[in-house]
């Protein structure tokens, strides 16, 4: 009675020599386009691939060289400039201890980029918020406002941070003019100068992408969730800091990163003794005249913000596949 | 209506948006008593206030002056999650990032329920909107009247004293909005909770509720069952909102409930008259097209005048009249198979009017 029907599903098409003409056009049309797309992304994968892999390559192999003796490389192998990373050898008996020093700055750049991120968040998202919350109009200037700082040179804008709380600067000035203090707290070349310095540079960049996020925000669903009891700290937790998730992690890692690599800010606000790993490197490069070593610690840096993120990419996809 | 049978009480209420000269008057002193187990619906055209009143019963917003109570206590001032009123929104909001399950649960958890609890009035729940095999979709991931009755289901799931729906069925196809009628009318006799029902579609309103408020530029105009509003409309805007209606100037002879009345034509006819209304006066009423019919003489006809036009409807025909007295007249005949049609267009016909036929409206 049923007899096999011959198949007709187009979306598997049997190789029928009527069809494979038209399948060459699309097969011709298919390659054409992944060759413009190619074409037209070449300039952008040559930057890429000069500056960006091009010094990283460099950098991988003077981490393995000998230190030069006044900078520079020796072409021969060594393992001292990894060695060094995160060992030290005593210059008197030579037994091989931790690098107490370097730990010290992994650990206070590690600790001090997320106290910055926290801090980004903690400011950026109420200000994400008001803006996201603006008219239409008004939303646009303060977007404006916030883009301001850009303008000048980050090295100014530190410079200006220090004038406000060095031991003679606005702050202790006129606390002390006010009699509220007697001698002027000591603020400049403390972590704490570093993270204000860290967070007032980075806050735009946890602001907008909050922005985004907030932006396309159902606030119908606030309003929903108001209706099934939910108080305003709960329709923050469960409703807003969800739907917001995106934009959360894009500012964050935004922030994050260059926290971590940071050179000036420590540098003008946290003196030489308050170093992060960014001086660190800079030092190995100039006044310790230890290239490898400098490379190595480069690279280290690349590790701790590429483990970072992969962490962080592990927890949005667990909660993203818990969603499923 | 005593008391104890009052679930909502909006007394006085006004809401004015803006200030000074810009100002809106959403709502303008509105007072309606709405009863428990009741399918209360408020209808009328879009701006009406009808959804900024159900936004103050729920809390969205707070009276600018009037009070509203709940069971007997002022609720005016109270924040959304602090009022045993849960809402169904236009939109559905459903939460995206939370399955069908954890959407319905969420008013329960929100409330602490223990978890067990939360467990078995969802599952409860899921089989009284029958979506027990979608418990865990995504909300993005069902079709718009599943996430309809997603959104029912979550707002029912706290067992809330009044559940107010914001026209949940307008994003909906016809087939589906019927289906849905049926549905939300099952639900409410089943679960026993009062209904504030918001729309502008009036077969919707007609055919779901127990009583209509028809609301117009934040009053509102009339209250009572359908039939009442359908039959008995006292406003030119209700008459017109809600059916069809021929309207006609007259003269009223006598008032009371049924008072006497001369048309145009000279024709005396009994007519209700709104309560309170004094006699002598001239006035509009309201007749529908289907409680008058045609006659070929003028004998006993109320009214006379020539057939313009004839259209068929399928269900029923309309036939234009112009009036000997002047304006026009429609008729409404329900069609029945073996009846032929005898009338042409230019024939001078009669309009009789049954008994009670004839509605005295307020302007």
């Amino acid at each position: 009675m049923h007899a096999p029907k011959p198949s007709v599903d187009a979306s598997h098409p049997a190789p029928a020599p009527a069809r494979t003409g038209a399948l060459n056009l699309a097969d011709e049309a298919r390659k054409r386009e992944v060759r413009t797309s190619w074409l037209l992304s070449a300039p952008a994968l040559l930057v890429l691939v000069t500056a960006a892999s091009g010094p990283l390559l460099i950098v991988l192999v003077y981490s393995f060289l000998a230190a030069g003796d006044y900078g520079g490389v020796v072409w021969s192998l060594s393992g001292e400039g990894w060695f060094k990373v995160f060992l030290s050898r005593d210059i008197f008996d030579d037994t091989v201890g931790i690098a107490d020093a370097h730990l010290t700055i992994f650990w206070r750049s590690v600790r001090l980029s997320m106290l910055t991120t926290l801090i980004c968040i903690a400011l950026g998202f109420p200000t994400a918020w008001f803006i996201a919350t603006r008219s239409r109009e008004s939303r646009n200037v303060w977007l404006f406002l916030i883009t301001i700082p850009f303008w000048t040179n980050l090295l100014i804008r530190t410079f200006a941070i220090m004038e406000v709380i060095r031991s003679e600067g606005i702050v202790n000035t006129v606390l002390m003019t006010a009699g509220v203090i007697e001698r002027p707290i000591q603020m400049m070349y403390t972590d704490f100068a570093i993270l204000l310095g860290m967070a007032y540079v980075y806050l735009p960049l946890m602001v907008l992408p909050l922005y985004a996020a907030m932006e396309r925000l159902d606030f119908r669903l606030i309003e929903a969730a108001y209706d099934l009891y939910a108080s305003r700290w709960r329709v923050l937790r469960r409703i807003v800091v969800p739907l917001v998730k995106p934009g959360l992690i894009a500012g964050s890692i935004l922030v994050f990163i260059p926290s971590l690599g940071a050179y000036v800010t420590p540098r003008v606000l946290g003196g030489g003794k308050n170093m992060m790993l960014g001086n660190l490197i800079e030092l190995q490069f100039g006044q310790g005249r230890n290239w490898p070593l400098g490379a190595a610690l480069s690279l280290t840096l690349l590790v701790i913000v590429m483990v970072a993120l992969i962490f962080y990419v592990r927890i949005v996809q667990k909660e993203a596949a818990s969603r499923e | 209506m005593t008391e104890s049978e009052i679930s909502i009480r909006v007394s006085g209420v006004t809401k004015t948006f803006g200030e000074g000269a810009s100002a809106f008057h959403a709502l303008s002193d509105v007072s309606v008593d709405i009863r428990k187990n009741e399918f209360f619906t408020l209808l009328g055209p879009s701006g009406c206030g009808k959804t900024t009143l159900l936004r103050l019963i729920a809390g969205f917003d707070h009276p600018t002056s009037g009070r509203i109570e709940l069971d007997g206590e002022d609720i005016s001032q109270l924040a959304p999650f602090q009022r045993p009123v849960n809402t169904v929104f236009q939109s559905y909001a459903l939460f995206p990032h939370m399955t069908v399950a954890q959407n319905i649960g969420f008013g329960l958890e929100m409330l602490d329920r223990p978890k067990a609890e939360v467990a078995a009035t969802v599952a409860q729940m899921l089989s009284l909107v029958r979506m027990e095999a979608l418990a865990d979709r995504r909300t993005d991931q069902i079709s718009g009247g599943q996430q309809q009755r997603v959104a029912l289901a979550r707002a029912l799931a706290p067992h809330p004293k009044v559940l107010l729906l914001d026209e949940p069925l307008s994003a909906l196809d016809y087939k589906l909005r019927k289906d849905m009628q049926i549905e939300l009318k099952r639900l409410q006799s089943e679960t026993g909770i009062t209904f504030v029902f918001v729309t502008h579609d009036q077969e919707e309103a007609l055919t779901m509720s127990d009583r209509i408020a028809v609301m117009n530029q934040g009053t509102i105009l009339q209250i009572g069952s359908p039939r009442e509003i359908y039959d008995r409309p006292e406003q030119r805007f209700v008459a017109d909102f809600i059916g069809d209606s021929n309207f006609l100037e007259a003269e009223l002879l006598t008032g009371g409930a049924s008072g006497r009345l001369r048309l145009g034509s000279g024709h005396e006819i009994e007519a209700s008259v709104p309560e309170g209304m004094t006699a002598p006066r001239r006035v509009s009423v309201s007749i529908r097209p289907e409680h008058a019919a045609l006659t070929s003489g003028a004998e006993d006809a109320a009214l006379t005048g020539t057939l313009k036009e004839i259209v068929y409807f399928g269900t029923d025909t309309h036939y234009h009249v112009a009036l000997g007295s002047g304006g026009s007249f429609i008729v409404r005949r329900q069609n029945s198979r073996g009846v032929t049609e005898t009338l042409e267009p230019g024939a001078a016909v009669g309009i009789s009017l049954g008994p009670r036929s004839v509605q005295v409206l307020r302007d």
